[in-house]
């Protein structure tokens, strides 16, 4: 075994400034992943210190350490199987009460500690002592006062990290339930300590502790056991809903016992948090301050990525021009031109958008106004069978669809995600307005605004619907609990934003972009193909699928070019307007082809209304596909997202079409 | 003293959790952020909306629906 390797978890409640200090230690050394299984992100990096090659694991922010979510089963299932050298806690300084009740269950695991007292410059600043001996004697565990955000501290905790990891012997300390409970746990642990296995490998104690909480995960574990029936007797014979309130009232008195000896806090009536949230989230200011805040988020997106955009653009098409200019045989240069230079260009596009949301999401998370966000929203969205936290990534769907199903990863509730998912790709992306804005322009005159202002209703309208129908049929259910704390708000820290911006931009590039270059080279095939023919044009594959779904699509008022034009949408949805230039064989000269779309007697305003419909609804961008696969990891419900976008955006389309027939349109 | 739930407290109001009846999953989440018999809890503010309530406990702040709130017996201190 080598000396010099030091396996460190950094564990702690959400909030404490836990992923500061992660960043702080690690650097840019660091890898972004996920847990085996679970869609949990997995953050861990290394930290080469006086000899010692250290590596950090991230454990995902909780509370405690029950099996309440995903988050909390695989962070103790990692300090339990993996065992990892020392774990560390982050405590928030100025929150002990609640932040002590994880270090009650982390002492439990019997695992080396040490705690990060971070954020001490607030505490201290309000006046609050802490006494540091006292809390290193009562709670057994060194000690270390740090701020994370001004890296502080930062050398006396990984100096204490190599202290203890030579350091061979345990020492711990346990929390004692009172008689009747002790007096269960040991029954437990006599019947656990039969299976010889089961005690080398798990604290029986803890083992003993959670299965009188009712804990199924932990049931599961220990069902395999020959000792499991034995225990399944015993469960039975107590009030497990008892059991489980005393547990959780012993914990919190214990707490309540010691903390007097570890800090007085001064009591300030009013903070500074709490000042600001009497604006904030006032009865009536709270809904306008946060849509102007939104707002203000979107026209900052757009302003900063709108140039980034457009040099990507023009980059590509440039590129795409010398490759087909100087590459020989026709048919590859059309590939890597047409195919994949085009290909890698529509995965680029959604770059800029796609940093500057994640990083102006990553300030709103930072500062504490996620939370707030929740809050004020949650009403409205537990109406239509949804979660609060669900509002932040609807709402991101109005600038891009990646980045908004990226980010509902803040939501925990398995179900509450998934329906988020689903939904979010009706919510009408950037990427969509060219459609309108040519359709609606050519068409509706001094209407077009009125126009384009109802397809983005008509988009929240069905994702409301769709999430109403999900929650009736597939994912029965009401949304998760609303138990959120509101942190106190801070200044978020640029290096935290910056690296939480590259990792999710990073990872959009490095996951989706293989999908979406799959789906661009396939399109790519079906455009040119039969061998000799002009790309997309009618006798390409694409051309004949066109002919093939035109009878399906004739009642929707679309023809053959249309229908065409769609499909090569998959890929992003701004390329409709692009490949109707090429089959109407005016380029991308937008004149030329309003002039045209007029005189195609094939396209009237309330086809070309159904039309911008139909974009709106019927398919997630493959980008979007890509990141929906991802991020539910099922390839069947990413299916479901596809069938079901189509299926709807027909039915919609088609009352649109016929209706506005019968009314004489 | 008599025993009221929370959700009917007022901004201000501080009062002493004696009774969480919330079931299941829900009751085990409570408990894990500080909601047990005995802890003291001071409303803060309503949503806007009215809906979730927001509560100072153990030290911070915390928010609940009412369906949750409407099964948390407190007495007034």
């Amino acid at each position: 075994m080598e000396n010099n390797k030091i396996r460190v978890a950094l564990a702690g409640n959400p909030n404490v400034g836990k992923t500061t200090l992660f960043n702080a230690i690690t650097g840019s050394r660091q890898h972004v992943g996920n847990w085996p299984g679970v869609t949990v992100e997995k953050k861990s990096g290394t930290k080469i210190y006086k000899g010692y090659e250290i590596e950090i694991i991230d454990l995902p922010g909780t509370y405690s350490l029950t099996a309440y979510s995903m988050d909390e089963i695989v962070a103790r299932d990692f300090i339990i199987e993996e065992k990892p050298d020392i774990v560390i806690q982050i405590v928030d300084a100025s929150n002990l009460e609640r932040n002590l009740y994880l270090t009650t269950q982390l002492m439990e695991l019997q695992t080396e500690m040490i705690i990060a007292l971070n954020m001490c410059d607030l505490a201290l600043e309000r006046g609050d002592k802490l006494y540091l001996d006292k809390m290193e004697e009562i709670l057994a565990a060194p000690v270390v006062k740090t701020v994370a955000s001004r890296n502080i501290g930062i050398e006396e905790l990984l100096d204490k990290v190599i202290e203890e990891k030579n350091n061979e012997q345990y020492h711990g300390h346990e929390i004692g339930y009172g008689d009747e409970i002790e007096g269960m746990i040991l029954e437990i642990e006599k019947v656990l300590i039969a299976d010889q296995e089961l005690a080398d490998r798990y604290p029986l104690r803890w083992i003993s502790i959670r299965l009188l909480e009712g804990d199924m995960n932990v049931m599961e574990k220990i069902s395999k056991s020959p000792a499991s029936v034995a225990i399944n007797d015993l469960l039975d014979s107590i009030d497990q809903e008892e059991y489980e309130a005393d547990i959780a009232d012993k914990r919190y008195e214990t707490i309540n016992a010691i903390f007097p000896q570890l800090c007085t806090r001064c009591n300030v009536k009013l903070s500074k948090s709490d000042m600001i949230d009497r604006v904030l989230t006032n009865k009536y200011l709270g809904i306008p301050i946060f849509l102007a805040l939104m707002w203000g988020a979107f026209e900052l997106t757009f302003a900063f990525a709108t140039p980034f955009t457009g040099m990507i653009e023009i980059g590509f098409t440039w590129l795409a021009n010398i490759v087909a200019d100087s590459l020989q045989p026709a048919w590859l240069a059309s590939l890597i031109g047409d195919g994949i230079i085009g290909g890698v260009g529509a995965v680029l596009t959604f770059v800029p958008n796609i940093f500057i949301l994640f990083f102006l999401l990553s300030l709103l998370e930072g500062s504490g106004y996620l939370s707030r966000a929740a809050f004020i929203m949650d009403r409205l969205m537990y109406k239509i069978g949804m979660h609060g936290k669900s509002f932040i990534p609807m709402l991101m769907g109005f600038g891009c669809n990646v980045p908004a199903i990226m980010a509902t990863r803040s939501i925990e509730d398995e179900k509450d995600r998934l329906i988020t998912i689903l939904v979010v790709p009706f919510v009408s992306c950037g990427a969509r307005l060219p459609i309108y804005i040519l359709f609606a322009g050519t068409f509706f005159g001094r209407q077009a605004g009125t126009v384009v202002f109802m397809m983005y209703v008509l988009g929240i309208a069905v994702a409301v619907a769709s999430a109403k129908l999900l929650r009736a049929t597939l994912v029965k259910g009401k949304p998760a609990p609303f138990i959120m704390e509101m942190p106190p708000y801070r200044v978020p820290t640029l290096k935290t934003s910056l690296i939480h911006m590259w990792d999710n931009g990073a990872m959009y590039i490095k996951k989706a972009g293989s999908i979406i270059l799959l789906g661009v080279v396939i399109i790519w095939l079906l455009a040119s193909f039969p061998w000799g023919i002009e790309y997309g044009s009618e006798a390409s594959y694409v051309g004949m699928i066109g002919h093939i779904f035109e009878p399906v699509m004739e009642p929707l008022g679309f023809d053959w070019k249309i229908t065409v034009s769609l499909i090569f949408g998959f890929v992003a949805k701004e390329i409709v307007v692009a490949s109707m230039g090429v089959l109407f064989g005016v380029g991308d000269n937008p004149e030329a082809l309003t002039q045209s779309l007029i005189a195609d007697p094939a396209i009237t305003a309330l086809s070309s209304l159904s039309l911008m419909v139909f974009s709106l609804l019927y398919m997630p961008c493959v980008a979007t596909l890509g990141v929906i696969k991802k991020e539910t990891g099922s390839w069947k419900w990413t299916l479901f997202a596809l069938i079901y976008g189509v299926t709807i955006a027909w039915i919609i389309a088609f009352i649109v079409y016929q209706g506005g027939k019968l009314l004489g349109y | 003293m008599s025993e009221i739930t929370l959700d009917t407290l007022k901004p201000g109001d501080l009062a002493k959790i004696t009774k969480v009846r919330v079931k299941g999953h829900t009751r085990r989440k409570l408990f894990d952020m500080g909601m047990v018999a005995g802890s003291e809890i001071e409303l803060i503010r309503k949503a806007p909306l009215g809906d979730p309530i927001e509560f100072r406990i153990k030290g911070y702040n915390l928010s609940i629906r009412k369906d949750e709130a409407r099964q948390i017996f407190v007495h007034i201190i």
